[in-house]
């Protein structure tokens, strides 16, 4: 086994890096000299252009959000939702531990613990909005059905780090209960025509 | 052995006349398919998966063994097909339960499933009920055990505790038609898996074993889990650290697996030991002894002064054996810069007796190790409780008994049911205590070559021999006559009449006899079974490698002198290998290391011991200090081989090196010492970093590097004393300084896994035939001291001697004994 990671002994600190950036003009002259040109280069004027012709179109799309709200598709992958088991409402997540180990950015963790019936029982989970790419392996790679994306997108945070918590995810009991709870046919769902491709186990019953 | 060369598909390898196909594979990367063989077991072929064709032959790979020449091919159709169908059965009726098995992203069976493809089944059977149970630190599932008999063989062969077994399923037989249908191979195999699940060898309820958990280890499952870890982890999220055990002498390789705490709590923490089961077996103390790390210590920058000031006023530094040798020697460098005195009685006991024994053998080391325990045949233990000093020597006693059909002589006052289960081929002799010194000569008596042994000891030894008359009983055939009456029909009158018959008979009748049988004192002073001398010369038809145990009994012993004298003539003229179990963790990196003193001076600093001002890894002193899994460092093991170990856990406090840095010594790491400790002692100039710590594939042991074994100059002095029959200890009962099985000193006391309460500890014949029970409270006093203690019922130990143990704080046992581990003591209720 490699031994590297056990020789850098800043265990615990971060180990930052500098990354390759153009140099930052310091003498006065230079810095005119590039306000001067971001200036005159025209750009400004292209996109001035183009919001007057729509302007004189009358022809005006602009979604007045916050007051004015899209629909969102179904396959929209927005922040997580925490699915339950239709009338038992029993949580569907059983901490396997695939959509943790699947997600590229890490930002997944859960704690797990053997309950009274000796059951695997998911005690807290817990997703970092602010390193989440939204990718959705996570949904997709879950056996159970039970983690999906919903369509809750407004996650803005003062703090890069932010995360959203098991009881935040799940779908109200009485929700699941009633009927309410909505199934996704996207992401993480099955795919059709399943029945006819399953090859079936022989029973001796 | 010669080496010769086979050929696997295609690839020429060179290896071992007589190697399983198997292991010549796996040391070259050759990938064959196996579940059921453990490398040092027995292979049990349960799984069958691990087929080849040599020389156009169907075999085993992991029982046939290599023949010069031989032509391989690990895959053909009928063996792919056998292997499909292996796999498939195995899958019949598991469980879909993978999302919540603790195995699940390490289990053998999810990659051999995918490895072969099986995506489809075939087979059915009725399945029966199978629930799963708590067989106490272990769990069992028989719904997810594939027979595979992995954890009963690992108990068998290499721990000796044969604790499980396979025992009755109770299902359906297979439906005929499968014979015909399946493959071979995959039908036998099912047959067999059909009629069996894992059970207890002794009762249902509760595994009563040295609990060891390397069952759980072993098992490809997640059938047999440590109870503890349960749904606490996946196998992905867990961070390996290779490290070192650091709680006996053996120095076992270990993984500490880490992960953060919780959501809430990311500092990390270690959720369990893992190992290279194939290669290396752990005890219970080492696998589930782990969280005994210094938790939240951060600067005391006042503890810091306060000690530098105690270091200022200090003579002495008092210290034990569970430190690395870096440590070690940074204790050495502060006495020969500052003239501390450096106290450690128990690694002085070693160091002199190591010396002592050089001074005849003319090396600094004894000569063998644990690994050539493993590979003898003949194996004799002198002063240990072998499974409390060093489960590992334990392990290597068994494994020879059990994989070279061996023998082994078991020395000891205590005696230990697990020893004595170890085999028939084990004879356990439970000499008075002081006696080891006759064991010795016993020892030098039988097996040395007397012709090259000095003459004065040959001459000595004569003077133990004799004859004696016995009375023996013997089956004798005599042939006598007798009259029987026998009713026949007369063949004319068809009358029955009764005739009287003489017949011959032989009978054999019992007869006591004197006969003159050559006597050995030696071994009625060691109260031997009767039946030694038999016993000896049928475990001696077969043996030629023989290893020699010794132990601490004999380091303390009152005359240690002249047993380590003893020891290194039977080395020089025997067969004989030696190895000696060094005390603690790290006494043998001590007593090389660092120049010992025996009288304390007035003020002392005791690091993880008593003293004025106390540096403790226990959390309990004046400052603090990084416990073993918190340290990088190196440790002197057993086999004379210096392993490194990693820190698994953060520590923020202050270490030995910042105290030394303040004292003068300049270093700014502990590890940049490694490359600094004394070579004329055989260490290396080798640095921390370059020290490797795994095992290859072909299980050769790649870890830190192997002490030299250097030359010592002797005087061609022989001579040793003869035995001091005085020797004897007082009249009361006897109490021995012994920890239980998976207690070593409070470090896995600190563990909560571990932890218990010490006390007196009594064997279930002695509190039978004594009037004190389990649960009593009582003083135990001898010449020394006095302490009140409860009484504890132990099954691991037998007889009538008491035993105290070291790794209880709360119980200062050590002040009972002068230094042999054996006292007289009288017991009281209070
Ligand atoms: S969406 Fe992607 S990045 Fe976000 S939690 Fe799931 S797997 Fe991770
Ligand atoms: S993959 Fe699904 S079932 Fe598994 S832990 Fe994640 S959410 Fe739970
Ligand atoms: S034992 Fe292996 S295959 Fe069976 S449920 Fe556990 S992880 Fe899955
Ligand atoms: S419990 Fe595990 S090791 Fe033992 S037979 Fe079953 S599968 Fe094999
Ligand atoms: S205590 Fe000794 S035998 Fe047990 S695992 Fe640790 S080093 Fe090995
Ligand atoms: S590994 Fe050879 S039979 Fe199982």
């Amino acid at each position: 086994m490699s031994m590297e990671q056990f020789q850098d002994r800043n265990v615990g600190k971060q180990n930052y890096f500098t990354v390759d950036i153009e140099d930052y003009p310091v003498t006065g002259m230079d810095k005119f000299r590039r306000v001067a040109k971001r200036t005159f280069r025209g750009e400004l004027f292209v996109g001035l252009w183009v919001v007057l012709r729509e302007m004189f179109k009358f022809d005006i799309h602009t979604v007045q959000y916050p007051k004015e709200k899209l629909p969102i598709g179904p396959r929209y992958r927005a922040i997580h939702q925490m699915q339950r088991l239709w009338e038992s409402g029993t949580e569907r997540c059983i901490g396997c531990g695939l959509c943790e180990k699947i997600c590229i950015s890490d930002c997944i963790r859960m704690d797990t613990r053997i309950d009274e019936n000796s059951r695997k029982e998911v005690t807290e989970y817990s997703i970092n909005l602010g390193r989440c790419i939204f990718c959705g392996y996570c949904a997709e790679v879950c056996p159970e059905l039970a983690i999906v994306h919903g369509g809750e997108y407004e996650n803005a945070s003062e703090q890069r780090a932010h995360f959203t918590l098991y009881e935040d995810m799940l779908t109200p009991v009485d929700e699941a209960i009633s009927g309410k709870q909505k199934e996704f046919p996207g992401f993480g769902a099955i795919t059709p025509y399943e029945d006819e491709r399953v090859k079936k186990t022989p029973l001796a019953y | 052995m010669s080496m010769i060369t086979i050929t696997i598909d295609g690839q020429k390898i060179e290896t071992q006349e007589g190697e399983f196909i198997l292991n010549a594979a796996r040391a070259n990367s050759i990938f064959i398919p196996a579940i059921c063989y453990l490398t040092r077991c027995s292979p049990t072929l349960a799984c069958r998966i691990c087929l080849v064709e040599a020389d156009g032959k169907q075999v085993y790979a992991c029982n046939a063994k290599a023949k010069a020449g031989m032509e391989i091919t690990t895959s053909t159709d009928t063996i792919e097909q056998e292997r499909r169908s292996i796999m498939e059965v195995y899958d019949v009726n598991h469980p879909l339960q993978c999302g919540v098995c603790d195995q699940s992203g390490e289990c053998e069976l999810q990659n051999y499933t995918l490895e072969l493809g099986v995506d489809s089944q075939s087979y059915a059977i009725k399945d029966v009920e199978r629930a799963a149970i708590d067989w106490g630190h272990i769990h069992y599932d028989p719904g997810l055990c594939i027979v595979c008999e992995r954890c009963v063989t690992v108990c068998k062969d290499m721990i000796g505790d044969t604790s499980l077994k396979t025992v009755p399923r109770g299902s359906d037989p297979l439906d005929a038609s499968y014979k015909e249908s399946m493959p071979k191979d995959a039908y036998a195999m099912w047959n067999k898996l059909n009629k069996s699940v894992i059970g207890l060898t002794s009762g249902e309820a509760m595994l009563d074993c040295t609990s060891c958990g390397e069952c759980a280890a072993v098992c490809p499952v997640g059938a047999l889990v440590d109870t503890e870890f349960m749904y606490k982890s996946n196998a992905w999220e867990l961070r390996q650290i290779p490290a070192t055990c650091g709680h006996c002498s053996a120095g076992c390789q270990i993984s500490y697996d880490v992960k953060h705490e919780s959501i809430e709590n990311s500092r990390e923490k270690i959720y369990r030991v893992m190992n290279e089961w194939n290669y290396v077996s752990l005890c219970g103390a080492g696998r589930y002894g782990f969280d005994y790390e210094n938790r939240d210590v951060n600067k005391d920058e006042a503890a810091f002064t306060k000690a530098l000031e105690a270091f200022q006023k200090a003579d002495t530094i008092r210290f034990t054996s569970t430190i690395t040798n870096e440590e070690a020697f940074m204790l050495q460098r502060l006495k020969e810069e500052r003239g501390y005195r450096l106290i450690n009685h128990e690694a002085r006991t070693f160091q002199n007796f190591l010396r002592e024994y050089s001074a005849i053998s003319g090396t600094a080391l004894y000569g063998s190790d644990l690994k050539e325990t493993h590979d003898a045949n003949f194996v004799v233990s002198v002063g240990t409780a072998l499974k409390s000093d060093n489960p590992n020597a334990r392990y290597a006693f068994n494994n020879s008994m059990k994989m070279n059909k061996g023998a082994g002589l078991y020395f000891h006052p205590v005696p230990d049911p697990v020893i004595e289960g170890l085999g028939k081929n084990v004879m356990s002799i439970n000499h008075a205590p002081l006696q080891e010194e006759v064991v010795l000569y016993l020892i030098l008596d039988l097996f040395a070559d007397k012709e090259q042994l000095p003459e004065a000891i040959t001459t000595y030894l004569e003077r133990f021999h004799g004859t004696k008359t016995v009375t023996v009983t013997e089956t004798i055939k005599e042939e006598v006559v007798e009259s029987v009456a026998k009713i026949v029909v007369d063949e004319e009158s068809g009358e029955e009449k009764e005739i009287v018959e003489e017949v011959k008979k032989t009978v054999s009748k019992k007869v006591e006899k004197e006969v003159e049988v050559q006597s050995n004192a030696l071994l009625e002073m060691l109260g031997a079974p009767e039946n030694f001398n038999d016993a000896l010369s049928k475990y001696l038809k077969k043996a030629d490698t023989f290893s020699l145990i010794i132990g601490p009994d004999c380091y303390t012993h009152p005359n240690a002198k002249n047993i380590a004298r003893l020891c290194a003539l039977i080395e020089k003229y025997s067969a004989f290998k030696l190895v000696m179990i060094p005390t603690l963790t790290n006494t043998l990196g001590v007593s090389l290391i660092c120049d010992l003193d025996e009288e304390a001076g007035s003020y002392a600093i005791g690091y993880n011991a008593p003293g004025d001002f106390t540096l403790s890894a226990l959390g309990e002193g004046d400052l603090d200090m990084p416990a073993l899994n918190q340290q990088e460092g190196t440790l002197t093991s057993i086999n004379k081989r210096v392993n490194p170990t990693n820190a698994a856990l953060d520590y923020e406090g202050y270490e030995l090196n910042d105290l030394c840095n303040a004292l003068g010594l300049e270093s700014e790491l502990t590890v940049d010492y490694t490359q600094r400790l004394p070579i004329e002692k055989g260490f290396q100039a080798q640095k921390f970093d370059d020290l490797p710590n795994h095992y290859t594939n072909e299980g050769v042991e790649v870890r830190g590097y192997l002490l030299e074994n250097r030359g010592v100059k002797t005087d061609n002095d022989e001579r040793v004393d003869a035995i001091n029959t005085d020797l004897a200890l007082k009249e009361g009962s006897i109490v021995y300084l012994v920890n239980p099985v998976r207690q070593f000193t409070a470090f896995t006391n600190k563990t909560e896994q571990l932890h218990t309460d010490g006390g007196l500890y009594m064997s279930e014949t002695y509190l039978n035939e004594s009037d004190f029970n389990e649960g009593d409270t009582v003083t135990v006093s001898t010449s020394l001291g006095e302490l009140t203690v409860t009484i504890i019922s132990d099954n691991k130990i037998d007889g009538a001697i008491a035993c105290l143990p070291t790794f209880d704080n709360n119980i200062n046992s050590e002040a009972l004994f002068s230094a042999y581990r054996f006292t007289s003591a009288s017991i009281k209720k209070v």
